[in-house]
This record gives C-alpha cells, sequence and structure tokens, in this order.
C-alpha cells in the first residue's frame, strides 16, 4: 500500500528495490552524472540491546508533506537534478530495508551534500516513529543520533 | 469540534488515537492543553513544558497558533525515523 504524493515520495509497508530506484531516478534526466545513495536498514544492536523487530509509524499527509518539502529544498539548496525518498512503515524485521535516500545531479559533491542533509532533516522533521522490540519489551525510540 | 490525534508513545499514555473537543468556535493551545489535562494530565503537561510537538491542519503550531473549530491537532512526540 503505498500513500504517495508523488513518485519520487513514498511512505510504504512493502519493501524497495534499490536498483529499481536508481534506474528510475537516472530516467529523470541525461545530465546525470553522480548518483549518491544512503540505504538505512534494521540493526540488531540497539543501545547494548538485541532488537528482534521494529516497527515505524507515521503522521499519513504530513510526513508525506515533510518528505516533498525535503525534496524540493535539496534540489534546489544544493543545485541536485533530482532526489527520491522512500521511508518505510509498520514491521520490519532485522537487515531489512527502512529508509532509501537516492539525490542525482550532475557532479558528485552535490549528491553526496544533499544525501547527508536529507536524511538528518528527514530525522528531525518528519513525523516518523520507531518502536523497538527486545526482551525486556516494547519502547518507543525518542532519541536517535 | 476540534479532532485531537495521539501518535507513537502518546498513544499508548492517552489510550487511544483520537479525541474530539468542543471549545467554541476557536481556541489557543493553551486553552486546548488544558481541556486534554482532564483526562490526560501527563499530556497536558508535556504540552505547556514544549516537550512535544503539536501540528494544527498539518503545519507545526505554536502557542499562538489560532485553533478553529473542525480543525485537525496531532500531538507528536519526538520523531525517530531514520535508522
Amino acid at each position: 500500500m503505498s500513500t504517495a504524493l508523488e513518485s519520487n515520495i513514498r511512505i510504504q509497508q512493502e519493501d524497495f528495490v534499490v536498483t529499481d530506484e536508481i534506474e528510475t531516478i537516472k530516467k529523470s534526466s541525461r545530465n546525470i552524472g553522480g548518483i549518491t545513495i544512503f540505504l538505512g536498514t534494521g540493526r540488531e544492536l540497539s543501545k547494548g540491546e538485541n532488537i528482534s523487530k521494529l516497527n515505524f509509524e507515521h503522521y499519513p499527509k504530513m510526513a508525506e508533506k515533510k518528505l516533498e518539502e525535503i525534496r524540493t529544498q535539496a534540489i534546489k539548496d544544493y543545485g541536485i537534478i533530482e532526489m527520491i525518498i522512500i521511508h518505510r512503515i509498520g514491521e520490519i524485521d532485522i537487515g531489512e530495508n527502512i529508509v532509501l535516500i537516492i539525490a542525482a545531479g550532475e557532479h558528485r559533491k552535490e549528491t553526496f551534500n544533499a544525501c547527508e542533509w536529507a536524511i538528518a532533516e528527514l530525522k528531525r522533521t518528519t513525523p516518523i516513529w520507531k518502536k523497538e522490540t527486545t526482551s525486556n519489551g516494547e519502547v518507543w525510540v525518542q532519541d536517535t543520533p | 469540534m476540534i479532532t485531537v490525534k495521539y501518535f507513537a508513545s502518546l498513544r499508548s499514555i492517552a489510550g487511544k488515537d483520537e479525541d474530539q473537543f468542543h471549545m467554541g468556535t476557536e481556541t489557543n493551545l493553551t486553552n486546548l492543553s488544558q481541556e486534554i489535562s482532564k483526562t490526560a494530565p501527563i499530556i497536558g503537561e508535556m504540552i505547556l513544558g514544549k516537550k512535544i510537538l503539536v501540528s494544527v491542519n498539518l503545519d507545526v503550531a505554536s502557542f499562538d497558533t489560532i485553533i478553529k473549530d473542525g480543525d485537525e491537532v496531532a500531538l507528536l512526540p519526538p520523531f525517530s525515523g531514520g535508522i
């Protein structure tokens, strides 16, 4: 189930295929010469505890709105050509994909910078929450570095 | 009627997904938090102590924001998306 406002911004339960998304962004311009990818995945260890399961929740409409603002600002401020942002919600197992950001531009430097800024901005401004399940129970994470 | 949505840890505290409050034609966040405190005092304190963000119709609100009848208010604990 996708709740996309448009195809380059998606919040969805289902997994994504990184190579498919790279091909999609490459088709957006023949002037793309550099692509930077950030892929976030579910890790087993958090603050010394073994996590068995992750669960992500979002505020529909506001979360998509924030991701679109990040995409638009990244294109404007960093001079990249296109950006794709996908975040999964629902139950996610260890090792599975969580978030994907792809920045495409004419040269590498602006895509590195845009990608790094975008993931930090996503964490800062986008109403998405993570719940971790450990042997001690479930806890909503409230501080992520 | 104003709809108040609770997310993540706040849903657990409130014990529900959302509430509805009759506050007249318009009010503000201070008045609304006082109303919320009647059933969930911890959440009211979080709002007044700025421990959580509040949005009105999908935009982050301040204590000066006018909240009108029919608006959607969301109480947003600290975000933890990404990894």
